[in-house]
């Protein structure tokens, strides 16, 4: 009798475990960060000396369209252009943010996806902006 | 001697399991190709005038005139993005699942090539004008992707479309609705 009673207790815990696990939620993995947010920052944003907010953003479609990106949306008061590349059977996404910073400078941040994972690798990001440089004749620098 | 075939091949199964879950993010996918410089003439034409409202109307006109619905645009950008849904079905492809299928029920057993023949596809473009560096004639670049599923509903091929024909006429198509002539690049 004693035996039957801690069997029973042990599945019942058993039971709670299963039910309880399944309640987690995978809501917060899509808000996970790997890299320090400052530090990803930096690796995805570089300061332009100009202000002509279109002409940048032009450059930056040109570039997006020569790096084989296909344009899936753009807006000039946001200054943001949103593109799409296939590899193989992965999807890249990248959007690209151009923003003023102070009076003489123009900010711009690109976020790179590769299917499910976010692109955290500096050098990704720093051919992109080589590319971004050479098409609009002007040198980023980095920002912290 | 069976067991050992088992073994090996549930071994392969694991490696192949262990390779996938190994794959991780390429390097230097943002870097410029020869490939994409062919690419860019191939998607690219001049036009001799600086009337970029003008090309974008009329590209807009010309989309709609292939059938697509227009998706997005942003004019002060010169951007217009619009996408079509299509048949991919090809005779041929049914044909030899078909095919294979008989095969598979001749021998006894259940095939289903069938579930893995092309359906439908869905094909998106996005354009952009803008003007050239001399600033006395107007860019326009075109894109074209597309997106298969097959029978089962499952996306079966990703690609950019890469066929001259199709932008040669895209652009016979926008010379005509501007009355001007388009200059490769």
């Amino acid at each position: 009798m004693k035996r039957l009673t801690r069997y029973f207790g042990i599945s019942v815990i058993l039971f709670f475990v299963i039910v309880l696990s399944g309640c987690a939620t995978t809501a917060g993995k899509a808000f996970e960060m790997n890299e320090s947010q400052v530090k990803l920052r930096s690796i995805q944003t570089r300061a332009f000396d100009t202000t002509d907010k279109q002409k940048m953003m032009q450059t930056v479609i040109s570039t997006m369209q020569d790096l084989e990106f296909v344009i899936d949306k753009a807006d000039l008061v946001l200054g943001s252009v949103s593109g799409s590349k296939f590899l193989g059977y992965a999807i890249v996404t990248m959007t690209v943010n151009v923003r003023p910073r102070g009076e003489k400078q123009l900010l711009v941040r690109a976020n790179a996806q590769y299917g499910i994972k976010s692109v955290e690798d500096p050098e990704t990001y720093q051919d992109f902006f080589t590319a971004l440089e050479k098409a609009i004749f002007l040198t980023g620098q980095k920002v912290d | 001697m069976k067991k050992n075939y088992k073994f090996s091949k549930l071994f392969v199964v694991f490696l192949c399991l262990g390779i996938v879950g190994c794959a991780s993010i390429p390097k230097g996918f943002l870097k410029p190709t020869e490939a994409s410089l062919e690419k860019k003439q191939l998607q690219m034409r001049q036009y001799d005038t600086i009337n970029e409202e003008q090309i974008l109307t009329a590209v807009a006109g010309v989309l709609q005139d292939l059938g697509f619905n227009l998706d997005n645009s942003e004019t002060k950008l010169g951007f217009v993005a619009a996408s079509k849904k299509a048949d991919a079905t090809s005779k041929g492809q049914i044909a030899g699942a078909f095919f294979l299928d008989l095969i598979a029920a001749a021998g006894g057993s259940h095939g289903n090539a069938m579930a893995n023949c092309d359906q439908s596809q869905v094909v998106k473009a996005s354009v952009i004008t803008k003007p050239s560096l001399d600033e006395k004639k107007t860019v326009v670049r075109v894109t074209f992707q597309r997106i298969v599923w097959n029978m089962s509903n499952q996306i079966s091929k990703v690609e950019s479309v890469n066929d001259p024909e199709i932008y040669q006429k895209f652009y016979d198509s926008l010379s005509k609705a501007i009355f001007l002539e388009a200059q490769k690049i």
